[in-house]
């Protein structure tokens, strides 16, 4: 793999940008910027996209925000990235009086959140903000932290607030400069000669790693974030080789250099907690590989952690190939994890789009190692993701009850499916925004919303909104579908967006959602109600959509007359 | 290292970062005469140059150089 530089970021600002997807985004900082945009631009192309940037003259950001005819928002950016740097908050915050120094975090966090409602009421986008870099200003020594007039403190109570206001606005999201510095340190972050010359404050080697953190949280919030963490077994999550030195033997807990495999599954563990599925790939016997997540105490993934197991003597690119159609979700959103370069090699070459990342010699470094690489980005959480590992599960039993049906019409009927269909509401909405943020495959028209985006739509009466939850007598599928409907003048309702789970899919829900779109359009007097398609990469399974449920092509778009319309079959019932 | 061989290197310290191979430096060479050679460009020279011979300049030594020649000899001293 070759590595990544800041000169090799430069190159490829001269290569073919045409077939990317573009991006239009906006840099407003208080230092110098033009590097960073070089490699933010330079990295967006080995994430395949093109970024559109606005850069903004130096030490402008208040000026083109407050400014409603600036050329900030004549670009009409879709993400403002907003970089306040700790050295020239220093300076301001140096000059002031004691009591003003009490007050400093207070009042940054004021003029942060005019900032951003000041965007808001002039374009739908998406603001980036860096947090600050703690410096440590050698005026209180560690007494700093016991008094509210430092400037610890005041930066400290400002990072903090700044997470809560994120939790807040949901259209403000943070990138974490402060936990980078805690990562690779002050003195890498800026170099003082180059600084105390031109007002580049980042140094060369950081300018990669920051225009990659920027990349992930946009592409994130795009719908490309990882899914799917598969693990090997043996050097990777626990110490030697289960096949060869038993269960007593294999180094986890204070075992050997166990500890820095407890530590990995420790991490993995929580990764599960908060929605990424956990697969297993190991070339062991299925029975030995399972045996120390049954038997051994100082495990910390057990059986119930893990959506799919797989051990055998299989090439691990068939046995990935297995995973991916089990879990049907795309190659690019799983991360795979193994000790021996071989596997790693092998695995890369042979899946296409996987990230496999390199991994230390040394098994103690593998956690700093891996922390780096940031791979589990979100856009997004809601406490329902813990129950994503269940679902999986209860899918697999699912898939071994239809193998015993022969015919689809009785395994449905057997199912006993029930759905539950309720308007956007306070509950639903963080789920909602979610799906529309995740799916891929069944999404008609790849429209992304916020919560924000959702609660405006859902109190706007020129909508008419349905969220769908499923459940059969295996379990709860959770909230599977949504469809947004917009009121056009001529008895037409228009079908802004629908989506699905494809953990749904062959259950005729398509059917449910139309019988459930076109009941509201008799009762509210719509004659008519119309459809579109907008391609991408990862929806061709619903080119066909609208044909299938019996809309007519024009032009584009797709149209149903209610006159004539008759239910669907399905066998799912409303709840 | 005599001034001739680190002439060599920084020339190709040139050629790599202004991704130009025609560059050939010589000591009265200054940013006027190499269209790539700018403000920005400069602090990806001053920064390779550093690595490359494992020294590091002062903030006021980057802003005295009149030439390539200046450049070099600054690199010479830092290497006794």
């Amino acid at each position: 793999m070759n590595e990544i530089t800041f000169q090799s970021l430069k190159r490829n600002l001269k290569k073919d940008f045409s077939t990317l997807k573009t991006t239009r985004v906006a840099v407003l900082a208080d230092s110098a910027s033009q590097m960073y945009v070089q490699a933010l631009r330079g990295y967006g192309y080995e994430l395949g996209i093109n970024l559109e940037v606005f850069e903004a003259d130096y030490d402008q950001i208040e000026l083109q925000i407050y400014d409603t005819t600036s050329e900030l928002y004549k670009s009409k950016p879709e993400y403002i990235i907003v970089f306040y740097s700790s050295i020239k908050l220093l300076k301001k915050f140096a000059k002031l009086s004691l009591n003003d120094k009490s007050t400093f975090a207070d009042n940054h966090l004021i003029s942060t959140e005019n900032l951003y409602q000041t965007i808001q009421c002039q374009l739908k986008c998406k603001v980036i903000y860096f947090n600050y870099h703690v410096i440590n200003d050698a005026v209180f020594g560690n007494f700093a932290n016991k008094t509210n007039v430092s400037y610890v403190y005041q930066l400290r109570k400002i990072n903090y607030e700044l997470m809560n206001l994120s939790q807040k606005l949901k259209n403000l999201f943070i990138l974490d400069l402060n936990i980078l510095q805690g990562q690779y340190g002050s003195e890498f972050i800026t170099d003082n000669k180059i600084y105390i010359n031109t007002e580049l404050l980042l140094s060369i080697d950081f300018l990669p790693i920051i225009a990659k953190q920027t990349l992930d949280i946009i592409l994130s919030i795009q719908g490309k974030f990882k899914k799917c963490l598969i693990l090997d077994l043996d050097n990777t999550i626990w110490g030697g080789i289960i096949g060869d030195d038993g269960l007593e033997n294999i180094q986890i807990g204070e075992l050997g250099i166990g500890k820095a495999f407890t530590e990995m599954q420790l991490w993995a563990k929580q990764l599960k907690q908060r929605g990424i599925i956990l697969a297993i790939c190991s070339k062991n016997d299925e029975v030995v590989a399972k045996e120390p997540f049954e038997k051994h105490p100082d495990m910390v993934l057990r059986l119930e952690d893990i959506a799919i197991f797989v051990a055998n003597w299989n090439n691990k690119a068939d046995n990935i190939n297995y995973i991916q159609r089990v879990l049907n979700i795309g190659f690019d959103s799983m991360v795979f994890l193994d000790d021996n370069p071989f596997e790693r090699n092998m695995v890369r070459t042979h899946v296409q789009g996987i990230t496999v990342p390199e991994l230390p010699e040394d098994p103690a470094d593998y956690l700093n190692y891996i922390r780096t690489l940031n791979l589990f980005e979100t856009p997004s959480f809601t406490y329902e993701d813990e129950k994503r590992t269940v679902q999986y599960q209860e899918e697999a039993k699912r898939a071994v009850l239809q193998n015993q049906f022969t015919n689809e019409y009785d395994f449905l009927k057997s199912l006993n499916m029930v759905s539950l269909v309720e308007s956007f509401n306070t509950f639903n909405i963080p789920r909602v925004a979610q799906l529309t943020q995740r799916s891929n495959q069944f999404n008609l028209r790849t429209i992304r919303y916020t919560d924000d985006d959702i609660q405006k739509i859902a109190n706007s009466t020129d909508n008419i909104t349905f969220a769908f939850s499923l459940s059969d007598k295996y379990g709860d599928y959770g909230l599977i579908s949504l469809v947004i409907l917009k009121k056009g003048g001529d008895k037409t309702l228009f079908i802004d967006t629908w989506i699905m789970s494809c953990r749904v899919l062959k259950r005729n829900m398509e059917n449910f959602v139309l019988n459930t779109i076109v009941k509201i359009a008799i009762e509210k007097d719509f004659s008519e109600i119309i459809g579109e398609y907008l391609p991408t990469l990862k929806n061709s399974m619903v080119k066909d959509h609208y044909q299938n449920l019996g809309f007519e092509g024009n032009g584009g778009k797709w149209n149903l007359k209610i006159k004539n319309y008759e239910p669907k079959s399905c066998f799912i019932e409303i709840k | 290292m005599d001034a001739l061989e680190i002439l060599k290197q920084v020339n190709n310290i040139f050629i790599d970062i202004l991704d130009n191979d025609d560059i050939v430096l010589t000591s009265q060479i200054t940013a006027n005469d190499i269209d790539e050679w700018d403000s920005l460009t400069h602090v990806q020279l001053v920064v390779a140059v550093e690595k490359h011979f494992k020294i590091r300049f002062t903030a006021t030594e980057i802003r005295e150089w009149k030439n390539v020649g200046e450049m070099c000899y600054s690199v010479q001293k830092k290497l006794l």
